[in-house]
């Protein structure tokens, strides 16, 4: 059954912009995006807004929506009742027009993470494992990159300087994927998350865990554990000695 | 302008737009933890009411200082002296800082105090007031880095704190085979704790997390495991601990004033 919902969409681009109200539409079912699709069809036919497969697996559409970072596709009308519905772009990247915003941050983070490394004499198609040494880098292979984890996180969001030298937990689950591969031979990963990427600046609020539509366990199972590996090379001096002595890493 | 009042960013003067009461989680932990905080120092500094027949409180074991009482020690093993700089030393102040730094630097409490003491962030989305923010990259928030350490220490006041609750089994006259509502405090009480310290993130790093290969380690993998399936209700335990620790030493408190009789069911 159709209803009027309000909904408050925010209209601008880098210059100014602002909130503004409308009255839609809404049938039984739908989501945010439909929505806003309806408006841009009705009555705001140059809003900009950024969507691909409407099934919550390509991370287009990822947006803030009363506040909280969301897949627009993934987010029912009903949940809000009789609330207005305010939409706005992802407020940690610049905004580029109305509900899209820039993240290219993200791509020049994912360029500065060094790529997976076989062992050298390894042939392709030879690699051989076992299910348990490669479950947990499988879970973080679910990620859509849709950046509501980098949006949401503290560090970038409200601090831009820290752009820089904070990688952000998507990339930090990316590190953990590589660092936990049995077939990774890269040595340095953990000490470059640590001094390059900022691994030490993340102070653990979970918030990334808890805004990603895959339910991935970001901070228990990337960000800690890495915390941790680091930890065993950096800060446990029992660890450092242990790995002189007997000319290893502990990552057997 | 920084954050998200930055230049580039869309133009929104509010500090966050959500809607739900985002507030309530962390003013209930600042609350909680708070009221623990000041219950603990009280109890810390009070240097009494911490032994009454063969229970002792949880916040002074082990007792090892010449100002405990001789039957609260373990085997009369004193090494520390009753007074420092002519300041004299609560038995609790020689160890609390092992507890307190295991939880201090715990995981699961980090999020927790940052949140709701620090209000970096106060919570998701909702933009922090602090203008600069380095993490944990310097002193003094680089030494929750020592986790594990206060995470081994755990693990040795766990074994005595179990020591404790098995003593208590004894009747106000020293014979085994008795037990109280203050045996089953403690119980409770030391058994939260080896479930708080088990799920742990530093342990299940220790147990396997670490390993790059789980095949080739397969005692190990099934630790890492179980200690998996323990550390998603890690903050269940840590909240359930805490209130155990804080309930056995009111107790013990209660039955070491008079104020409380301890029942004995058999």
């Amino acid at each position: 059954m159709a209803r009027k919902i309000n909904l408050r969409i925010w209209r601008g681009d880098a210059t100014d912009g602002g909130l503004q109200d409308v009255q839609v539409e809404a049938n039984e079912g739908e989501v945010v995006l439909d929505v806003i699709h309806r408006v841009q069809a009705t009555q705001m036919g140059d809003l900009a807004v950024r969507w691909n497969c409407k099934a919550g697996k390509c991370g287009s559409c990822s947006m803030e929506i009363n506040g909280k970072p969301r897949l627009a596709c993934m987010t029912q009308v009903a949940a809000y009742g009789d609330e207005t519905i305010t939409v706005t772009p992802l407020r940690a990247f610049p905004v580029i027009k109305d509900l899209v915003a820039d993240v290219s941050f993200n791509y020049k983070k994912a360029m500065e993470i060094p790529a997976f490394e076989p062992p050298k004499e390894l042939v392709p198609g030879e690699a051989r494992m076992q299910q348990i040494d490669v479950e947990r880098s499988q879970e973080f292979r679910k990620c859509i990159e849709c950046f509501l984890c980098q949006d949401v996180c503290h560090v970038v969001r409200d601090h831009e300087e820290n752009k820089k030298s904070f990688a952000g937990p998507r990339f930090f689950i990316r590190i953990a994927e590589l660092d936990m591969h049995p077939l990774d031979t890269l040595k340095n990963r953990k000490r470059t998350a640590q001094e390059e990427h900022g691994l030490g600046m993340c102070n653990i609020t979970k918030c990334c865990t808890e805004v990603c539509p895959e339910h991935i366990k970001i901070t228990d199972n990337a960000i800690i554990p890495m915390k941790e590996r680091v930890a065993d090379i950096k800060y446990d001096p029992v660890r450092w000695l242990g790995s002189k002595i007997r000319k290893r890493e502990g990552i057997v | 302008m920084s954050g998200v009042f930055s230049p580039t960013r869309a133009k929104i003067k509010e500090r966050t737009l959500r809607t739900d009461k985002w507030w309530i989680q962390p003013a209930i932990t600042f609350g909680v933890l708070l009221s623990f905080v000041i219950y603990a120092t009280f109890r810390a500094f009070e240097g009494a009411n911490y032994y009454k027949d063969h229970l002792i409180s949880p916040f002074y074991s082990p007792c090892l200082s010449e100002a405990c009482l001789p039957e609260a020690t373990i085997l009369g093993w004193t090494p520390v002296s009753a007074e420092i700089f002519n300041f004299a030393l609560s038995p609790a102040l020689i160890i609390l800082i092992f507890p307190l730094g295991f939880r201090m630097t715990c995981y699961y409490y980090r999020k927790s105090y940052y949140r709701s003491f620090w209000m970096s962030p106060p919570a998701c989305a909702v933009a922090e007031p602090h203008k600069k923010y380095t993490g944990e990259t310097r002193f003094p928030l680089i030494i929750q880095n020592s986790h594990r350490y206060f995470f081994y220490a755990g693990l040795v006041l766990n074994v005595i704190l179990t020591y404790d609750a098995v003593i208590s089994f004894k009747n106000p006259e020293g014979e085994w085979g008795h037990m109280s509502v203050g045996s089953l405090v403690l119980l409770v009480s030391s058994t939260l704790l080896w479930f708080y310290s088990a799920s742990c993130h530093s342990c299940r790093h220790t147990i396997g997390g670490r390993l790059k290969n789980f095949s080739r380690h397969p005692v190990r993998y099934k630790l890492w495991s179980w200690v998996s399936v323990l550390n998603h209700s890690h903050q269940q335990f840590a909240w359930y601990s805490l209130a155990g620790v804080a309930f056995a030493d009111i107790y013990v408190r209660q039955v070491a004033t008079g104020a409380w009789t301890n029942f004995y069911f058999f």
